[in-house]
Parts: C-alpha cells; sequence; structure tokens
C-alpha cells in the first residue's frame, strides 16, 4: 500500500473577518497549498471538503462544487459535516480515495465563518452539534457540556482549574510566533482563573474563540509525488475515526472519549505504531478540558493523570512530547470545519522542519493529529511519519 | 426550534407523560434503556421496546452553571444544567428550585417539567426530592 504524501499546505490567518466569504476563505488557503505543493490545478482529481454551519451562517448548502469553483479546480467535490471534526473526517477519506488508487491528487479542506453570527448566534449554532432534542431544548450549550465532563472529571479524578489553566497558558506561548494564529498573546494563570465564567467550572480563557477561517491540502500519492518530484517529506500512514452516542448523557463514560480511543487505535495499528512512538499531537483543545481527555484518550498519558501534563511540563514545548506546538483551537483559532486539515497542515511542518516552532522538535519523526466533533460522539486521528 | 408549532412526535409526548409524572423509559428484552423517539435499541439493535415506568428519582452525576447561554435561554442565565442518572437511562435537565450554588454531584432529584423564563417553551428540569 502506497503512503499518502502531504504536498501542500495552506491556510489563512485564523481571526476575526466577519465580512468575508467562505469561498474567499477557501480560495485563500488552496492558494497557498498549490503554490506550496507545485501541483498543477489541473491534476486535481476529487475535491473533499468540511464545513459545519453554512446553512446558518451563509444561507449556503451545496459548498462542494462552490469551493472547487473557488479553488480553480474543475474535479467533482463533496462536503463532509462531522461537527467539528468535518475536515478531519474529510482527509480521512482522501487518505482511502489515494490509497485504493482511485485518485492520485486530492484537494482536502475546509471552512468556517463564524463571527458574522456574533457571540449568540455563534453559541446557538455551535449548540447543533449537540442533540436538540434532549440536550439544547434542556439549555445546554457546546460549553456547557464539555464544562459537564470537566466537573465529571475532577469528581472521578481529581484536578482542579488551575491545572487545566495551564494548558492556556501553554497553548498561547506556542502561539507566540505563529503568525496565522489568533493570539499571539502570552497570559498567566491569573488570567485564567480570574476571566469571566463561561460555564462552570470553565471560563472565558478556558474556551476557544471563534474564528473565520479556512484549511487547504494538496494530498498525493507516493508514485504522484516520487514521478513529479514534489518536496513532500511527510506521509499520512495512519488514519482512524471513532464514534459515540450523540448525548453525553448516553455515553458509557463522562470524563472520557472513547470515540477518540477507538480511532487512536485505529490509527496507530493503521500506521503500525504505538503511542510511544508519538512524538508530538495537534489534539482537539477546543476547551481546557478537551486536551486532557484526548491526550489520554490517545494513551499519550494514562487515563486520570492528563490533568498534571501541562502544569508538569511533560506536554510543554520542551517537554517529552510537546501538544499543541500551532497554539491549538484555543490560541491558533477555531474556524471549525477548517481546523481538522489545519491541524494535519501543523503536524506535516513541525515535521518537515518549517514551522516556526521545528526547533522544539527537531529530529522528530512521528505526528499524530486528533480532530473531535461535539462532545466526541465523531473523531478522527491520523498518524503522521517523515518518509524521505 | 421554541417557534415551530409542530411537535416533535415521541418527544413531546414524552414531556407530556413527565408532566403528569407518568415519565417512560425504552426497554428491550436484554435490559437496555433508551429515551425516545427511537425504534432500535442502539445497545442490542433489538426492535422490541417496551415503555417502562422511569424510577421516581436519580442522582447527580455532573453538573455546570451556565451564564453564557443560547439565545433561547437568556433571560433564565445563569442556571444549573445536571446529568442525572435515574438507573436505566441517564437524563440532561436545567436544576430547578434549588439555588445554583447548592447544586452538587449526588443530589437526589425528580422530573420536573419546567418553562423557559425566554421563550416560554417547556424545558425539561430536575427539582431536589
Ligand atoms: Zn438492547
Amino acid at each position: 500500500m502506497s503512503d499518502v504524501r502531504v504536498a501542500g499546505t495552506g491556510q489563512t490567518a485564523f481571526g476575526n473577518a466577519p465580512e468575508r466569504t467562505g469561498r474567499d476563505l477557501f480560495a485563500e488557503a488552496s492558494i497557498a497549498a498549490f503554490e506550496d505543493s507545485g501541483v498543477p490545478r489541473a491534476d486535481v482529481d476529487a475535491v473533499f471538503y468540511g464545513n459545519f454551519m453554512g446553512e446558518l451562517a451563509e444561507h449556503q448548502g451545496h459548498q462542494g462544487p462552490l469551493m472547487a469553483e473557488a479553488a480553480g479546480v474543475d474535479a467533482p467535490a463533496t462536503r463532509y459535516e462531522a461537527a467539528c471534526a468535518s475536515s478531519g473526517a474529510a482527509v480521512r477519506d482522501a487518505v482511502f480515495r489515494i490509497r485504493s488508487g482511485a485518485a492520485d491528487v486530492v484537494l482536502v479542506g475546509g471552512v468556517e465563518r463564524m463571527t458574522n453570527l456574533g457571540t449568540a448566534g455563534a453559541t446557538e449554532a455551535l449548540a447543533i452539534a449537540a442533540d436538540e432534542l434532549w440536550e439544547v431544548r434542556a439549555g445546554m450549550t457546546f460549553p456547557g457540556a464539555y464544562a459537564l465532563m470537566a466537573q465529571a472529571y475532577f469528581a472521578e479524578y481529581g484536578g482542579e482549574h488551575e491545572d487545566l489553566a495551564h494548558i492556556a497558558v501553554k497553548n498561547h506561548e506556542n502561539a507566540l510566533p505563529n503568525d496565522k494564529a489568533q493570539y499571539q498573546s502570552a497570559i498567566e494563570i491569573a488570567d485564567v482563573l480570574e476571566a469571566p465564567q463561561v460555564s462552570s467550572p470553565l471560563g472565558l480563557y478556558d474556551s476557544c474563540p471563534l474564528s473565520d477561517g479556512a484549511s487547504a491540502l494538496v494530498l498525493t500519492s507516493e508514485a504522484y509525488a516520487e514521478d513529479n518530484d514534489l518536496e513532500a517529506p511527510v506521509a499520512i500512514t495512519g488514519t482512524g475515526q471513532g464514534g459515540d452516542r450523540l448525548a453525553l448523557h448516553d455515553r458509557d463514560y463522562l470524563a472520557r472519549s472513547p470515540a477518540a480511543r477507538k480511532a487512536g487505535e485505529e490509527a496507530y495499528a493503521d500506521a503500525g505504531v504505538d503511542a510511544g512512538d508519538v512524538d508530538l499531537a495537534e489534539v482537539h483543545d477546543c476547551f481546557t478540558i478537551a486536551e486532557v481527555l484526548a491526550i489520554e484518550a490517545l494513551d499519550l498519558e494514562p487515563v486520570g493523570e492528563g490533568i498534571t501534563a501541562a502544569r508538569d511540563g511533560r506536554t510543554t514545548a520542551d517537554g517529552e512530547t510537546p501538544i499543541n506546538l500551532s497554539g491549538g483551537l484555543k490560541a491558533k483559532g477555531h474556524p471549525v470545519g477548517a481546523t481538522g486539515a489545519s491541524q494535519i497542515g501543523e503536524i506535516a511542518t513541525l515535521l518537515a522542519g518549517t514551522h516556526p516552532n521545528s526547533e522544539f522538535v527537531e529530529g522528530a519523526t512521528t505526528g499524530v493529529a486528533h480532530n473531535a466533533g461535539g462532545t466526541v460522539a465523531s473523531a478522527t486521528v491520523h498518524v503522521m511519519e517523515v518518509v524521505e | 426550534m421554541s417557534e415551530n408549532a409542530v411537535r416533535d412526535a415521541g418527544f413531546d409526548e414524552w414531556l407530556d407523560a413527565a408532566s403528569e409524572g407518568e415519565a417512560y423509559y425504552l426497554e428491550c428484552p436484554e435490559g437496555h434503556g433508551s429515551l425516545p423517539p427511537r425504534r432500535v435499541c442502539p445497545d442490542c439493535g433489538s426492535t422490541d421496546l417496551e415503555e417502562t415506568p422511569l424510577p421516581e428519582s436519580g442522582e447527580i452525576e455532573t453538573f455546570t452553571v451556565t451564564h453564557i447561554p443560547t439565545p433561547a435561554f437568556e433571560e433564565d442565565a445563569p442556571y444549573a444544567t445536571a446529568i442525572a442518572n435515574f438507573g436505566p437511562v441517564r437524563i440532561t435537565g436545567q436544576v430547578v428550585g434549588v439555588d445554583v450554588d447548592a447544586v452538587e454531584n449526588g443530589l437526589e432529584v425528580e422530573l420536573e417539567v419546567t418553562v423557559s423564563e425566554t421563550t416560554g417553551e417547556r424545558v425539561l428540569g430536575f427539582s431536589p426530592v
């Protein structure tokens, strides 16, 4: 089976751009990805595109062809929706398409336009990732759902808000040199602890911001990369996806993410690696507690111990396994449908030595990207390795 | 959503029943519990689901106090949302009839269908026993 190469990566700056249309955002990200790859647009066999709330934010359905057109690509295009894991799911199917031999080149990415909805409108839009009848109508919000998990985690395994604050501080620190990040500003523990509460125990600084942005990747078969002399040293060598019951209350665990564990186990097996081989990871820290649940599900930390990982320096930039060197969703921003493909781009550039934070992972060969939807009823995990 | 006058079959009947103190869950022959509307047991695939009386009280397993709500709960905030374990099923609801600061894990609650202060729509709630 041939590896799938990351030939080009691109993304817009993530942040506040309420007036920019989704098609404009995706066009910019795709231009960057094509320029980075050296692959001609005419060689693209398919476009896989992730987006979550386009109907609400832009009154726009049927976005696949629209985005292919925006990217200047004449190829069939399909949209993927898996809440915040939309473009992780798109990447996964792009990997399968290329592995099957049905495509040599796939343009994959995602977009979210959010800030034009305002805070109240975006909060309402994000909530539709939960069970409308049994969760949203009871008043559960998206931050509220993660707050329920955080409170359950504290009750079961211990830990306190200050432990979570170290995750936010770490991810802001990591974003400082990332020019695409929404926040290039350092914060302190006290900032997190004193911030207004959103949904207890989580406050404003435990939450990722509302973001507009797009990401794009040009993925190719190994043969295509070799035949065309592409500079594509990093491959996606493992893919996994896990699912779970939609409502948090219907899950086996309130303080764990079994779907992410399934996705991780599948991706590790697919790549022929185990958690001990992982040098760095980008994980889906939509809220500080989500990073804890993610690194435990990926077996990078034992269950119940991930809460101390940032505080004790195991996951900081100079730690044993740096997590979210991009700044994560917390500081880089989280344009929902763009996040999964953006994470793949971060790992590819970190491993290739072209990322502003590559100095922290010199010699690293194996990275992981973890993308989660809703309260992790959907999760995708990709293993990426340096192959040349 | 809230302004939608068309009922959600299965769900709204359940809320009607809960309002009358006759809440139920769906039970398959294997004893798995689930909530309507549902035709298939999500645990075992059985299509033989029977409405079975819900235990009268449940215990709060986790909770949060929400300060930034969706627009449909703007006037209600801050409010406490909890997941309570009723045995065969867990349920998410808004905790009413008690100060939000007094909500804690282990608190025993019963169902109380309440009303959103913002929209006047029915909201599934819990009140301390
Ligand atoms: Zn069953």
